[in-house]
């Protein structure tokens, strides 16, 4: 028999009766998990002479890994651009009911804010695993204030800046700190913005573009530099236009480095992008598609008047508007209604519709050898779907943390 | 011998299937007493293995104290190489039944000491107790697991260099990359195999009929190792229609007139008797 047994006595959980989502599609397959991880079941075999010590009978569920949110500005009342007595727990609060979204990592986003505020959330949220609690973080989102101001949407005015001090300066002075930072959305037509997109790049922080006029060949040249995501395709950008596409265009550019690609975020509300739309993108490029809820504070709150930022938003139905005008102010569905929601539009595939939710925002963030996958050493971040694609059950590291 | 023709392939997997259950059955194996079950790969046992998961699913069958001998395994890809045949018995049979790893004996094609890997096979199954029924396949030149032609009758456990059509044949599992086809393997000889208490060697298809014809109607032939099996005591041939296409009709007619009689060797769960 062969050598190399393992070291591990650790307890062996097997998910029996279950189509899991593998090599891009569902197969009938059991699902081993060990110390939070996903085990494979014929090295252990063979290697360990092991078998499950638990197996959890899914009744024909599909298992999908744990969905990852990369644009969540809040929800529950709870708004993460709000300089709080207690950062850690509205973040902490937000992070336990997502969980019953299927979304088991996400990243706090900041809207433009005053220094202050960046100051003080960028030191109290750091990266940390999910489980029981809530879902992990990854990092923080922050969307602005190097924006553009005709695309502002729903940004305050007042704390829009620039690179006047040459780029990375401005980013220090502006948030105090890159730790704990996943992700900064700006606008590359800002002069010196590609010294900050190589250096933010070189960091291991993804640069989106987003909130910006910029045009193609602008846009192009800012991904050359390493931007690899575009901030809620359509909306805060110029529109599409045949002689010049501007940001949109980079779906299909042919200026786009060999070895990389570039994702782009789409909120599928069903309001924030026309169903057309969404189509024209997906088809253009349907493996750059990452789903994102931009979820705002009053996702999870009933209509009514609710804080965002510095700014007063308020609900009607499904829609969130920024108070007194018709601007939409962000999104309050859940990150499940959105692949429900992409997977009726685009007609896609259900693996296509998970995928987007997990693989694509995994793939994005360079962590997809470990999330947003089913492969065997990944974490074992998972949801349970119906074929409907409710979500009946979460699991983080193997462990159940939220059961319907 | 008896040769048993049924009908298509579905029909062989099936037929063979229940023949093994019946077998496990009926010699009540526990902790002290384990059945020692002989085992092919390749497409021909791939339904028999259906059925016997079918089998266990259904509650029919237990492999608790069941212990497998696999015939063969290339020498030199990764255990987990999706063409080793480890990944064959984990992906078709092991991963879906109540087997113990620790009761699964396949050669490792990457032991550090070939001959002794070989020696110690042999070994096991001795210590088992010996194969209560070995299953085997047959190929297009008539070898039973890697004994190409010329292999001897007598041969045991041991290294084997694979016969350019086989690599050839191989080749469609690895990309069509005739470099990255393993060029030797580990194989049970026709003697361990004949040394099984009980023989079943399943045939289908029109591509297997030549090799079937010579295998039991002409004589005992080291060019065609599964001839051996003429001098076996216990062996059951078991083919589909097509696997016949090259016997003599009177061959055809002898064995199809005495269905009725094999068909009470499938002992029933109920009787108990074997004829």
């Amino acid at each position: 028999m062969p050598s190399n047994k393992s070291v591990s006595n650790a307890p062996i959980t097997q998910f029996v009766n279950c189509r899991i989502l593998r090599d891009h599609k569902l197969q009938r397959e059991d699902l081993w998990v060990r110390e939070g991880r996903i085990l494979d079941p014929e090295k252990l075999f063979f290697d360990e002479e092991g078998y499950a010590d638990q197996r959890v009978d899914c009744e024909g569920l599909i298992i999908a890994p744990g969905f990852i949110d990369v644009q969540i500005n809040g929800g529950y009342g709870i708004d993460f651009s709000q300089a709080t007595s207690n950062v850690r727990g509205g973040v902490a609060l937000v992070a336990k009911k997502i969980l019953e979204h299927g979304v088991t990592s996400f990243l706090p986003t900041l809207v433009t804010s005053p220094p202050n505020i960046y100051h003080k959330v960028l030191t109290e949220v750091k990266v940390h695993s999910g489980g029981v609690e809530g879902a992990g973080v990854l990092g923080c989102h922050l969307e602005g204030p190097f924006i553009s101001l005709e695309k502002k949407g729903a940004h305050p005015e007042q704390y829009l800046r620039s690179f006047q001090l040459g780029g990375m300066l401005d980013l220090i002075e502006t948030y105090g700190t890159l730790d704990n930072v996943a992700m900064v959305t700006l606008a590359p037509e800002l002069p010196n913005s590609e010294k900050v997109v190589r250096e933010l790049t070189q960091r291991g922080i993804t640069v989106s573009l987003g909130h910006s006029v910029a045009n193609l060949s602008q846009a192009e040249e800012a991904v050359q530099h390493g931007a690899s995501f575009i901030t809620h395709l359509f909306n805060a950008m110029l529109p599409f236009h045949h002689r010049d596409p501007g940001i949109v265009g980079l779906l299909t550019s042919d200026q786009v480095p060999q070895d990389r690609m570039v994702f782009y975020g789409m909120i599928a509300d069903g309001i924030h992008t026309n169903s057309a739309a969404l189509r024209i993108a997906h088809r253009a490029h349907p493996t750059g598609l990452v789903l994102v809820t931009d979820a705002i504070t009053a996702m999870g709150l009933p209509p009514g008047r609710h804080t965002l930022g510095q700014q007063v938003i308020e609900i009607q139905g499904l829609h969130a508007y920024v108070a007194g005008t018709k601007t939409l102010s962000g999104s309050i569905a859940t990150m499940d209604m959105c692949v429900r929601h992409f997977k009726q539009a685009s007609g896609c595939s259900v693996e296509e519709a998970l995928e987007a939710a997990s693989l694509h925002p995994a793939q994005l963030l360079g962590i997809s050898h470990y999330k947003g996958t089913l492969d065997y050493g990944a974490d074992a971040d998972l949801v349970l779907l119906d074929d409907a694609l409710n979500v009946r059950a979460t699991y983080i590291a193997g462990q159940e943390v939220w059961r319907k | 011998m008896k040769l048993i023709i049924l009908n298509d392939y579905g029909q062989v997997g099936e037929w063979a299937a229940k023949y093994i259950r019946n077998k496990i059955l009926n010699f009540n194996p526990g902790p002290d007493r384990f059945f020692n079950l002989g085992l092919p790969t390749g497409g021909t046992p791939l339904g028999c293995y259906k059925k016997l998961i079918e089998f266990y699913k259904k509650g029919e069958i237990s492999f608790k104290y069941v212990k497998t001998f696999n015939m063969d395994e290339y020498v030199g890809i990764p255990r987990n190489h999706p063409e080793s045949y480890h990944s064959f018995m984990w992906n078709n049979l092991f991963k879906h039944i109540d087997i113990k790893s620790e009761n699964t004996h396949i050669l490792d094609g990457n032991a550090a000491n070939l001959v002794e890997e070989c020696d110690s096979f042999e070994e096991k199954i001795k210590a088992a107790g010996g194969i209560d029924l070995f299953v085997g396949g047959i190929g297009p030149d008539g070898h039973i697991a890697f004994n190409e032609p010329g292999s001897s009758l007598l041969s045991r456990t041991r290294v084997k260099t694979l016969a350019q059509d086989t690599i050839l044949a191989n080749a469609r599992f690895f990309d069509g990359d005739l470099s990255k086809v393993p060029t030797m393997a580990l194989t049970v000889g026709v003697a361990t195999v004949m040394d099984a208490r009980e023989v079943m060697i399943l045939i289908t298809g029109v591509h297997k009929a030549f090799a079937l014809y010579k295998a039991i109607e002409e004589g005992v032939n080291h060019m065609w190792t599964v001839s051996a099996f003429q001098q076996h005591p216990q062996t059951v041939f078991v083919c589909d229609e097509d696997a016949t296409l090259e016997l003599r009709v009177k061959t055809v007619k002898y064995f199809r007139g005495m269905m009725h009689v094999h068909n009470k060797l499938r002992v029933t769960k109920t009787s108990g008797n074997l004829q």
